[in-house]
């Protein structure tokens, strides 16, 4: 689970963690009220969404006066803040923090993660801060120092003082340094942690090392012990399809293709898609249904999968072990006919009750496609997609040569309007790029 | 022969009292030799009671004492399952199977510590994982028993329904299996795949392996590095996730590409660079095996 800055920062002053002081902001007075609650002449405005590289996108600016607080604030608030984290559409700006400004000798980086070869935390600090920590390990590996944390001794001193000077932290600091990363380790220990990042740790002009910036996320295993941080979670910043099929306890992630998938096991899930990519389509999601679906959760599945309007086929691909083929078959049935069903669906069923469950597709006289093994399964789905693609590619034989796919995803007239208008655009360009792929595509469509 | 369980392993249920239990218990003892090799229960509060005749015992302690119980299989829930594996490692069985899904990371990195430090013994699969089988003999989890065929293949798998698929694979082809092992979706777990790897190798009764990973971790690099400088027999590989977005968790704990690591691509790259035959078509995980077979 992913929570906020100032979220995180509230957890890191409760173990001791110095940051710098401020107040979260929902709306434009109340941002300027923090500020003036605050004090002094310096203020940093934060947008607050759980994406990284927030600075870089413009969402977090400095102010010198109050009105300059409000106009920053109404600024950031509401708008759609795009960052390499985020995908092309942004996220929305509904919360910002309000800090007061900090004098930034050196900006360095501090880490923790669990390390799965030692199977222990590790520290993880660089010289480099306030940049893109993944480019500093990619580029210059050798800035980065680890450290491996004892569960039953926790960080020593020494391994806080030995990253401390190797990451440039001067002699006047290092007992501060030593301290911070102790309380980190801490924190990060008694919560439950799975990532801690401050990014950047700075030195400030009179020696002190303060927490600028505090990323938390948190193992979703442990939360039952942590009543406290879950009710910090802000479903604003989930994905509302992964949010609904959480509430199933059914493990949803959307992606970017438009072959829905249903499987059970995160595995064979995951497999799923990668055969729907190997045959030539794209998944538009994964769907971990679990171990012990029912009728009801297959049910809920599926209105999951459709509310994606980029779904345009469905694969089911089911190995029934505990899970028996025929109890998976009845839902899917009266799942297809709930939603009534408008899209092509094709069913790989394997195992237990295999035979039954394919008797119930087939009773069923809905037009499922059926399928012997997973390659059948992605070659059937993708073929079946393309198909519907034809359709309106056919109609539109005057049509313009562009943008044939988006088509399908938008109500018909409005696709032909804009495509016209679209078109006498871009016939000012170069006639290369044209028949460059469009071209081809529209060759092998005929 | 097979590796880590067999016909005569004396198996102990800890959760045998709670549903889950109670269901694979009962699924396990009807497979195969699964009614001699199930001989006892553990839960403190109904000590001297029975589950359909499997005597219930206070501690792993007392079922080994009673029973000589040598295996111990957990379905305990989340919040207590790290101190059912410590339970039995404290008892000093030969083996734990943890199929338990949904541990605290923070519980699994205290009791690995003192496996270590204490230079236990003790065996663990999983946790989060379907358990290990051995076709024909022993069945210890959650994998539907009768996909399975007694033979000379080695399966190890991080992934519980996707090994389900190998073994159906190579069944419907006519190939048997030795012992299946799912090593489990967690990021701190017990065997990793080079551990079940070596096993395989002084198997005799095992003729050649199938390696499944997933995304996350280097578990399978390493595996790949050891199979290249040691491994006498044939080995194929299958790595799920390639269509995986990074910093997305997928389903499993483990399952995450994070910071650029742990991509399907490198996997595979390194495995092919050690001498692994790779499919990235998992409908031909069994057809791939059968071909390096002589």
């Amino acid at each position: 689970m992913k929570i906020h800055e100032y979220q995180g920062k509230d957890i890191l002053r409760r173990f001791g963690v110095p940051t710098p002081r401020g107040i979260p902001a929902f709306g434009v007075e109340e941002a300027a009220d923090a500020a003036k609650n605050l004090g002094g002449n310096v203020w940093v405005v934060k947008a607050q969404i759980h994406a990284g590289g927030r600075g870089k996108g413009g969402g977090v600016k400095v102010a010198k006066s109050l009105d300059e607080v409000r106009s920053l604030a109404s600024q950031i608030l509401g708008m759609q803040l795009k960052t390499h984290q985020t995908g092309p559409e942004g996220q929305k700006v509904r919360r910002l923090l309000i800090e007061e400004g900090a004098e930034i000798r050196k900006e360095l980086y501090v880490g923790m993660v669990v390390d799965r070869g030692t199977q222990k935390v590790v520290l993880m600090a660089s010289s480099e801060g306030g940049m893109d920590i993944e480019e500093v390990a990619a580029k210059t590996p050798e800035k980065i120092h680890k450290v491996a944390i004892d569960p039953e001794i926790g960080l020593t001193d020494a391994q806080a003082a030995d990253v401390a000077k190797k990451i440039g932290i001067p002699e006047s600091a290092s007992g501060d340094a030593v301290d911070l990363f102790k309380r980190l380790y801490k924190a990060f220990w008694d919560t439950d942690a799975s990532l801690a990042e401050i990014n950047p740790l700075i030195l400030t002009g009179d020696d002190k090392v303060v927490a600028l910036d505090a990323k938390l996320n948190f193992d979703d295993n442990a939360l039952f012990r942590h009543p406290e941080i879950v009710a910090m979670r802000d479903l604003d910043e989930e994905d509302p399809l992964e949010v609904e099929a959480s509430k199933f306890d059914l493990n949803y992630i959307s992606l970017d293709g438009q072959i829905g998938c249903m499987v059970n096991g995160a595995g064979l899930a995951m497999a799923t898609m990668d055969t729907i990519k190997l045959f030539g389509g794209s998944p538009a999601n994964f769907l971990d249904v679990g171990g012990g679906a029912t009728a009801e959760k297959v049910t809920a599945a599926f209105k999951i999968m459709l509310s994606n309007p980029k779904v345009k086929a469905i694969l089911v691909n089911i190995f029934g072990g505990i899970m028996k083929c025929d109890t998976i078959a009845t839902g899917v049935v009266s799942a297809a006919r709930e939603v009534k069903l408008s899209v092509p669906l094709v069913v790989r069923m394997k195992g237990t009750n295999e035979d039954l469950g394919k008797k119930i597709l087939r009773d069923s006289g809905l037009p499922i496609i059926s399928a012997d093994n997973m390659a059948d399964a992605a070659q059937k789905v993708v073929a079946a997609l393309k198909k519907t693609k034809k359709k309106p590619a056919k109609k539109k034989v005057a049509a313009p040569k562009k943008k044939a796919r988006k088509a399908v995803a938008v109500k018909k007239k409005k696709v032909v309007a804009a495509k016209k208008k679209k078109v006498v655009a871009k016939k000012k360009k170069p006639v290369k790029k044209k028949s460059k792929f469009k071209g081809a595509k529209r060759g092998k469509k005929k | 022969m097979s590796i880590l369980i067999d016909k005569n392993t004396r198996v102990v249920t800890q959760g045998i009292t709670g549903k889950t239990g109670q269901f694979h218990t009962q699924t396990s003892r009807a497979y195969a030799n699964g009614k001699a090799c199930y001989v006892a229960g553990v839960n403190p509060k109904k000590a001297g009671e029975n589950f359909e005749g499997i005597p219930i015992y206070g501690s792993v302690a007392d079922a080994k004492k009673h029973q000589g119980v040598n295996t111990s299989v957990i379905y305990v829930p989340p919040p207590f399952a790290a101190a059912a594996i410590w339970e039995a490692v404290e008892a000093d069985l030969d083996l734990v199977i943890c199929i338990t899904e949904g541990i605290p990371v923070r519980d699994m990195i205290e009791v690995r510590d003192r496996m270590r430090k204490q230079k236990r013994r003790t065996l663990l699969v999983g946790p989060n994982c379907p358990g290990v089988i051995t076709p024909g003999e022993i069945k210890i989890g959650i994998m539907p028993g009768h996909i399975h065929k007694k033979g000379r293949v080695g399966v190890v798998s991080r992934s519980g329904t996707l090994t389900y698929e190998a073994v159906g694979q190579l069944t419907e082809l006519g190939i048997g299996q030795s012992t299946a092992v799912g090593i489990g979706g967690d990021p701190v777990n017990g065997l990793k795949h080079v551990d079940v790897m070596k096993m395989f190798n002084d198997d005799p009764d095992t003729d050649a392996v199938i390696m499944i990973g997933e995304i996350g971790g280097s578990d399978e690099e390493d595996a790949a590095r050891w199979v290249k400088a040691h491994m006498k027999k044939p080995v194929v590989g299958f790595i799920a996730g390639i269509t995986a977005p990074p910093g997305k968790r997928m389903g499993h704990a483990g399952a995450i590409i994070s910071g650029g690591k742990g991509t399907a691509q490198e996997k595979l790259a390194v495995m092919e660079q050690c001498g692994i035959k790779v499919t990235r078509n998992p409908a031909e995980m069994g057809k791939t095996l059968k071909k390096v077979l002589k």
